[in-house]
């Protein structure tokens, strides 16, 4: 029969021994910004890397920009709210190689009082909206973007639905009736380019 | 210059002269016959070209997210038949396929079979509908409704293996609700050729149409190179000319095993998005061909269990059976995966769908992610408007194929 019982003890074993063989990218990724700034790891056999939040502008851009990571798209950024670790949250961002055929998960930690990080959307212009959908559902703040505005929910939403401290059941105070707003040209944010 | 053009151009002159150009801010939306679900579309211009254009969503919000956090592994399944509703057998099988990743469990053969052969079969439906809908919107009314026709004998197939046409709730965690009904093979061969003659009839209404073309060609026009940069997957991303397909580039199930070709275009346009999904669905009824010339025997779901339920006859006949069946869908019981996350892509209809979930060892998820493949889609509309005609939003939107529920989930 063709199946594989769970065996968690075995499994551990093996990604232990995947640890061994990190990418030469990563090494000189390290050289650059520093052994401190930079953590690596393989939970189920996906590469995961922390960078710390100071240095993710400058690590995205060697990962996309080397000759051998190459990871030119931007596939998904979102926020894992870590309610009582010290730092609370963590933004998750997945990014794909098409040329060199790889994926890659890059994690920032943040903490609850500032719950801020620099925008990516530089050096990847598709995380706009899905930076702001973060500030939306998350309250994380991301310094630099250019329009980072509520996108799901409405302007007077109170609170960030997806904090593990916010109730499924909670109730929004009503609104009252806007008048439709006019917008002009001039105010406007250029589309992502 | 012949004198007729010179009176054109005399004409136009004049126009420009007398005529105040004149900015326009026009909504499209959010509720609009030409928008497939709700969002609304602002443009600003000056005459018909459009200078300025903004996209405002979220009208379809449900808290997926939160919801899917409250409740147990195996009821995430029926949030995930909302995400994408025209093909909700990927969405299904991608959030299993995730969280039996972090379980370490891997099912019989004969389940991944019986995934890919509906997942390819609700591509099949997806595409047909995008396309059709999208013709319809040009004013081909015939060609949609016989892609509705092709839909239909798509959604009979899924309706037999599964019970819902559009809310399949279709894959448990550790294999699949049931296995193929008797017949089912038959059923499928029979109706099988009956898409394949739609899509032929859909070519020939389409492919070579005068009007069509002029309303499709050179429009959206989207470079390999911004393609990628805006995020695209899917059939956006192929059509621009990048070869990026999730089941070729990192084969998931048993994609490995068939044979099948990833089918790419040249310019980006409206045009190409639609020769594109044509393609695809005929490579697609080639993995449905070699699906079932090579469907195993044996079981569907995983012998495990500590996660896939115990079979009706035991429930019904033994204590045993009975305890099992509580254990896994009592609060607080059910399926702990261990801790851990892990990110599973697959090749939706619009691109590529990925869960990422978390576990934090309990038995409901502690993060349950979903990457919306029309998310960056939709993102990208200001950039495709831009220089095109108001005439040309409606080609533009629906070449994207925008689903409401993954949009905004």
């Amino acid at each position: 029969m063709l199946v594989t019982p769970p065996n968690r003890l075995l499994r551990l074993v093996i990604y232990k021994n995947n640890i061994m063989d990190i990418p030469a990218y990563i090494e000189r990724l390290e050289e650059k910004i520093g052994t401190d700034n930079l953590q690596t790891n393989y939970p189920h056999d996906q590469l995961t890397i922390t960078v710390s939040r100071d240095k993710i502008q400058e690590a995205l851009q060697f990962l996309r920009d080397d000759d051998e990571a190459l990871f030119d798209h931007f596939m998904d950024l979102t926020a894992v709210d870590y309610i009582g670790k010290q730092p609370r949250f963590q933004v998750v961002i997945h990014l794909v190689s098409i040329p060199k055929s790889q994926r890659i998960r890059i994690k920032i930690n943040i903490d609850d009082d500032s719950a801020e990080m620099p925008t990516i959307t530089g050096i990847y212009p598709a995380a706009d909206w899905f930076e702001r959908e973060c500030y939306d559902l998350y309250g994380i703040r991301f310094a630099g973007h250019p329009n980072l505005k509520r996108i799901m929910l409405y302007d007077e939403f109170e609170g960030y639905p997806l904090r593990k401290d916010y109730p499924i059941r909670k109730r929004q105070p009503r609104v009252e009736l806007r008048k439709p707003e006019v917008r002009r040209s001039d105010e406007t944010v250029e589309p992502p380019r | 210059m012949t004198t007729k053009e010179k009176q054109f151009v005399g004409v136009a002159e004049v126009m420009e002269e007398e005529i105040p150009v004149e900015e326009m801010f026009l909504n499209m939306g959010p509720s609009h016959p030409s928008m497939h679900g709700i969002v609304r579309i602002m443009v600003r211009i000056t005459g018909e070209r459009i200078v300025w254009s903004d996209v405002e969503i979220g009208y379809l919000h449900r808290a997926f997210e939160k919801s899917v956090e409250a409740n147990s592994w195996n009821s995430a399944t029926i949030y995930t038949d909302r995400l994408n509703y025209v093909s909700p057998i990927i969405n299904n099988v991608g959030y299993c396929m995730a969280v039996e990743k972090l379980l370490g469990i891997t099912i019989p053969e004969r389940g991944e079979y019986v995934r890919v052969l509906l997942s390819e079969i609700s591509r099949i439906a997806d595409h047909i509908t995008a396309v059709g809908a999208a013709a319809m919107e040009l004013g081909a009314f015939t060609a949609f409704l016989y892609t509705m026709k092709a839909r239909e004998y798509c959604y009979e197939l899924i309706e037999s293996a599964c019970g819902a046409r559009i809310t399949t709730n279709f894959a448990r965690v550790g294999g699949i609700c049931a296995d193929l009904p008797e017949g089912f093979e038959s059923e499928c061969r029979k109706y099988m050729p009956m898409v394949a003659d739609v899509i032929v009839e859909l070519d020939k209404l389409l492919t070579r149409n005068r009007i069509f073309i002029d309303r499709t060609k050179n429009i959206g026009a989207v470079s390999g190179e911004d393609a990628v940069k805006l995020g695209f997957t899917g059939p956006l991303l192929r059509a621009s000319g990048v070869a990026y397909d999730v089941r070729r580039a990192f084969p998931y199930s048993i994609y490995e095993t068939f044979d099948f070709a990833v089918p790419v275009g040249t310019n980006g346009d409206v045009f190409d998005r639609y020769l594109v999904r044509m393609e695809e669905m005929r490579q697609s009824m080639k993995i449905v061909y070699q699906c079932l010339d090579k469907l195993p025997d044996g079981p569907v779901n995983a012998i495990d269990k500590t996660v896939t339920k115990p079979d009706k006859t035991d429930v019904y006949d033994n204590i045993e059976g009975l305890m099992n069946q509580f254990k896994l869908v009592m609060d607080g019981h059910g399926i702990n995966p261990p801790p851990g996350e892990f990110y599973q892509p697959v090749e939706a209809g619009n691109g590529e769908l990925g869960f990422y979930v978390v576990s934090d060892g309990t038995d409901k998820p502690y993060k349950c992610r979903c990457r919306p493949p029309c998310f960056p889609l939709v993102q990208a509309i200001p950039f495709m408007l831009k220089d095109h005609m108001v005439a040309d939003v409606v080609p533009i939107f629906g070449s994207i194929n925008m689903i409401g529920g993954e949009l905004d989930r």
